[in-house]
């Protein structure tokens, strides 16, 4: 793997991450947070659509007609997540209940019609599923940080398992309730900005 | 052609289209059979879970096996409780019978009067599903009945099963609700929903007597067995229960259905 394969995969995950430097994806890292479960196969999900659409993308990208180029991405993507939703609707029946609407709205997220815009159109299908996976990733992690701070926070398990006995059980740890609505997820997206930005002081922006 | 020429851009977005299509028409069929045994899974382990057949976090696996040998549907008109699942004019199929597609049918459904609609569900089905449980020799142990009802933001939907007598009840579950997780969304806590196993939802005169209320039931009180521990920070959800069993449990839910099982034991 050279340097710039490299760069691509990885670079998305700290230096360059796309909800923490970006700001795109914030609305679904609100909605399926609140369970770690939910959030990973949610990442996988949009992972995997990013990667695919990039690819996608990229292979025909010299054939397609400028004028019409935003709806022949959005197609793309669309028809990937639809397949997403089917699959989820039968090999994870569970998860896809839980996850409802906002498969749907992959279709949405600004992340995979950003990278297919801004990336697939102007390189080689190899590098830009690459840059999917790694955007991909980056998205995870973030969306994995902050469900791991609202489950554990909010009731107390870490992937369903019971970590802090709560209060209501019979134990010592009273659930904080704020963790679990959408609100929370921006403090724990805001200050994971924070932390990042002041440790990378290139990402902060001009005042 | 060039590539930005009206021409070229039909071609491809045509093929687009197209490729696009059979992709997700593919998909979309090759995977129904599975999905559509993922509801009916689904269906029928909550049946199972409110009737106390399923343990919790028990596999999937005899789920169907386990309905067969103590689930039998039939399907109620509620307005004359009558059994019509034999019916063969109104329900060549009965087994087919989408109860929750029939809510949104003028031909199978009505219209509550706002007065009357305690549950705030607007429109009510004319037949529904009553699912009755059997124990191991063939006895009917549990009535399982479908009920549904606005809370603070959704509509929950659940079943509530009572024993032979009518009155006593032998679970409530919601399978499906949008209340707010932690507070309105405890409806789903075991916890809360075991508290309801004994309670009694009738009174003397077969009325229906079940009230959520807010703060803890007093054991000393005369009306304890009508009462359930309120949900803390849930008032409406909590209101919302209470509604949606008055009206399934009244006059235009199953209480006509309920009284004609009675008289008939009675006999």
């Amino acid at each position: 793997m050279n340097s710039k394969q490299k760069e691509v995969l990885t670079g998305p995950i700290l230096n360059n991450n796309p909800i923490a430097l970006q700001i795109l994806g914030i609305c679904s890292a609100l909605a399926v947070t609140t369970k770690m479960e939910t959030a990973l196969v949610m990442s996988i999900a949009v992972t995997l659509v990013t990667a695919c659409s990039n690819a996608a993308v990229a292979s025909i990208r010299l054939q397609i007609p400028s004028s019409i180029r935003i709806i022949v991405q959005m197609t793309v993507i669309a028809s990937l997540v639809i397949l997403v939703d089917q699959f989820l609707k039968a090999f994870a029946f569970g998860i896809s209940k839980q996850l409802s609407v906002f498969v749907g709205l992959i279709i949405t997220n600004c992340i995979v019609m950003g990278r297919a815009e801004g990336f697939a159109m102007k390189n080689e299908p190899g590098i830009s599923f690459l840059d999917g996976i790694g955007n991909g990733l980056g998205y995870s992690a973030v969306l994995m940080l902050v469900a791991f701070f609202r489950e554990l926070l909010g009731s107390g398990s870490l992937f369903g398992f019971q970590i802090l006995k709560l209060s209501r059980d019979g134990g010592w740890y009273d659930a904080n309730g704020l963790m679990l609505l959408p609100p929370s997820a921006f403090f724990i997206i805001g200050i994971t900005i924070w932390i990042l930005r002041t440790l990378k002081t290139d990402q902060m922006e001009e005042a | 052609m060039s590539r930005d020429s009206i021409g070229f851009t039909f071609i491809v977005s045509a093929t687009l289209c197209v490729v696009c299509s059979i992709l997700v028409s593919g998909a979309a069929v090759g995977l129904r059979s599975k999905q559509e045994l993922n509801k009916e899974i689904e269906r029928k382990k909550n049946i199972l879970s409110v009737a106390g057949l399923l343990k919790p976090g028990e596999g999937t696996g005899n789920v169907r096996k386990i309905y067969e040998d103590h689930v039998d549907g039939i399907i109620v008109d509620l307005n004359t409780g009558k059994v019509v699942t034999d019916d063969k004019e109104l329900f060549p199929h009965p087994e087919e019978y989408d109860q929750k597609a029939a809510i949104d049918n003028p031909k199978m459904s009505m219209q509550i009067e706002s007065s009357k609609d305690l549950a705030g569900i607007k429109r009510r089905e004319n037949y529904s599903w009553v699912y009755l449980i059997h124990d191991e020799n063939g006895k009917l142990t549990q009535y399982v009945l479908p009920v549904r009802g606005k809370g603070l933001w959704s509509t929950m939907w659940g079943f509530i099963a009572l024993e032979t007598d009518l009155t006593t009840v032998a679970g409530l579950t919601f399978y499906e609700q949008g209340e707010t997780p932690g507070l309105g969304g405890e409806v789903d806590n075991p916890k809360w929903k075991a508290q309801w196993v004994g309670k009694e939802v009738y009174n003397k005169e077969f009325q229906p007597d079940i009230e959520v209320i807010k703060g803890s039931v007093n054991p000393e009180s005369p009306n304890a067995i009508h009462e359930v521990d309120g949900l803390s920070g849930a008032t409406i959800t909590s209101r919302g229960v209470t509604h949606l069993l008055d009206f399934w449990l009244g006059d235009l839910g199953f209480k006509p259905y309920l009284e004609q099982v009675r008289e008939k034991e009675e006999k």
